[in-house]
């Protein structure tokens, strides 16, 4: 992997741009859910999919691909956006989301949907199981990639905490942890409910690799990556400030916006702001 | 030493290490109880796949949830109380939900804690891990069982709880004996009356059925070993041939097997029940006598609440 070109920047741009729309979309055929961090999280998931990862959306079983272990699970709409928008199933299914019967459901589930990697919703403990993933293949001698998206309010949970001490000692150079950064939770602002202090300082104390980068700027994205690929002996953390709700003209900057109600009207008005901004 | 003379730990670890010579998906995790467990004899075998995570209950069964998904069968260690109640959700979603065949093995259960008293004393991990679906509940009762179920253990498709006692148990069966995960065992004929044993409470329950000879009571004693999938047919067949039941669990009477085989009985063949066991109270520390005693769970306390089922027997009848 090398720096991203231009060019590169701008498609993988236009991907998060329909990722957000995908996602919107997807919310309206409901009329609510889990949208602000959802939203926070797509430019992360447009450099890991559109640039990083090496996956095979025919063969999403495929035993040295990259995994994604999404622990705040609530966020699943987005990661189904860009599993479909990737091919691993068709972009109508997008429709049924939380639909009774449906393989989208709330919360990521490995068992119902084609090219997601685990099983998450009850927040702590995608770390646990993506430190797992992380330890099999390396005993296995793979050379592929654990990637691990925590949110902040759910950094308040202490099996984070048991994750990053055990993580942080074990050296997993196959596993990079992203902390979605967004000041954001349920009941309103974390530094409000139980702040995490310095994040960044945690993280290293606890031995990891540490970066913290604009967690909208895919060019910061894709270059923490890569300088946390290039650490050999250490497992990686990259804190990314985000903005809960980025790129949803109706809850971006609202205190409220974890999980919202809308109607139809304001779907269509955001994603034609989205595609006027592009 | 002869099987019946070792502790159960050992006899564990030793059939464990040799299942895992051959298959290489089998790894060890222990949260710092490893030289309690026996599982450092493990760690010393292979080096390479035990892991010891310090004490972390709930990042231990998440990490072999992780394990499961790469095509590893983890075997989780620590004491009942911990490697259920501390974790139980990470249990449900992590490991059941996900369908990870993750082996948790509990060790020290009920008043098998002893010295570590009430705190430590898991009542209540069986009706705890018993009401997630998928999961496989098993409490070997001694030595020569334990090595023959382990190969089955470890090929099982869902997530299986191992109640596992550490300590010397009293040997019941015979060298060569077959088992079968979800089949109970007649241990003892008798026409009068059932006793379902399981754990350190089964030979107690043989020694209930002796004092009961001598009283004019024949009492058959079953084995269930696997508390889920519980053995309905054995269950109800004797239902059905000795007219009442008496469980005997080293366990809350409460979701564990006493309400299991209750269950069984409501929805297929009522009859008189007694349930044996700890009555919904919290343990306490002390020796494993002491609490047989204090918790009414010795072959007396057996025998006398089997005439109880079968005064109430002849009441129905």
């Amino acid at each position: 992997m090398t720096t991203l070109s231009t060019t590169d920047i701008q498609r993988l741009a236009d991907f998060a741009t329909e990722i957000r729309v995908a996602t919107l979309r997807q919310f309206g055929t409901l009329g609510f859910g889990h949208i602000g961090g959802a939203m926070s999280i797509v430019d992360l998931l447009a450099v890991l999919y559109g640039e990083v990862m090496n996956i095979d959306p025919q063969n999403p079983h495929w035993e040295d691909r990259d995994w994604l272990v999404l622990s705040k699970g609530h966020a699943g709409p987005a990661l189904y956006s860009t599993l479909a928008l990737k091919g691993y199933f068709s972009l109508e299914m997008l429709d049924t989301l939380n639909k009774p019967g449906t393989k989208l459901p709330s919360h990521a589930d490995r068992n119902l949907t084609p090219g997601v990697d685990m099983t998450t919703g009850s927040l702590g403990q995608g770390i646990s199981t993506g430190l797992g993933v992380a330890w099999g293949n390396r005993l296995d001698g793979r050379s592929n990639y654990v990637y691990i998206i925590l949110g902040d309010g759910e950094s308040q949970e202490g099996q984070i905490w048991e994750g990053a001490l055990f993580g942080g000692n074990a050296q997993l150079a196959n596993c990079i942890v992203f902390v979605d950064y967004n000041r954001q939770q349920l009941d309103g602002y974390v530094d409000q409910i139980n702040p995490l202090g310095d994040l960044v300082a945690k993280w290293e104390a606890f031995g990891w690799h540490t970066q913290e980068v604009d967690g909208h700027n895919i060019a910061e994205i894709h270059s923490s990556i890569l300088k946390a690929k290039a650490v050999q002996d250490r497992s990686s953390v990259i804190i990314l400030q985000t903005v809960k709700g980025k790129g949803c003209n109706f809850a971006e900057g609202i205190e409220f916006n974890h999980h919202m109600r809308f109607d139809q009207a304001q779907i269509d008005g955001a994603i034609a702001a989205l595609k006027g901004v592009n | 030493m002869t099987l019946t003379q070792r502790d159960m730990r050992d006899v564990y670890i030793e059939t464990l290490s040799e299942l895992a010579k051959e298959d290489q998906r089998i790894l060890v995790l222990d949260a710092d109880l490893m030289n309690s467990n026996g599982t450092a004899q493990f760690l010393k075998n292979f080096p390479t796949r035990a892991i010891n995570v310090g004490i972390q209950e709930a990042n231990m069964i998440g990490i072999a949830a992780g394990l499961a998904a790469t095509g590893k069968i983890p075997f989780t260690h620590t004491f009942s109380c911990f490697n259920t109640r501390r974790a139980l959700d990470q249990i449900y979603m992590s490991v059941a939900y996900a369908k990870f065949p993750v082996r948790i093995v509990g060790t020290d259960p009920g008043i098998m804690a002893a010295f570590n008293g009430g705190t430590h004393m898991s009542l209540e991990d069986v009706g705890v891990v018993r009401g997630i679906p998928t999961m496989t509940v098993i409490e070997p009762v001694d030595n020569v069982m334990l090595r023959a179920i382990l190969p089955a253990v470890v090929d099982l498709p869902g997530p299986v709880y191992l109640r596992l006692n550490r300590k010397q148990p009293e040997p019941i069966y015979e060298e060569g004996t077959k088992f079968s995960i979800g089949h109970g065992q007649v241990l003892r004929e008798g026409t009068d009356v059932t006793i379902v044993a399981t754990g350190i409470m089964v030979s107690e329950a043989l020694q209930a059925a002796d004092l009961l000879e001598q009283r004019g009571v024949q009492a058959r004693v079953v084995n269930i070993f696997t508390i889920k999938p519980i053995d309905v047919e054995l269950i109800v067949r004797s239902a059905q041939e000795t007219g009442a039941i008496v469980t005997v669990e080293n366990h809350n009477v409460l979701n564990g097997l006493g309400s299991a085989v209750a269950e069984v009985l409501g929805d297929h063949y009522p009859v008189p029940l007694e349930r044996v066991g700890i009555q919904d109270l919290f343990g306490e520390v002390g020796p494993v006598d002491y609490l047989r005693q204090r918790f009414e769970m010795t072959a007396a306390h057996i025998a006398a609440r089997t005439e109880q089922v079968l005064a109430r027997k002849v009441e129905r009848f």
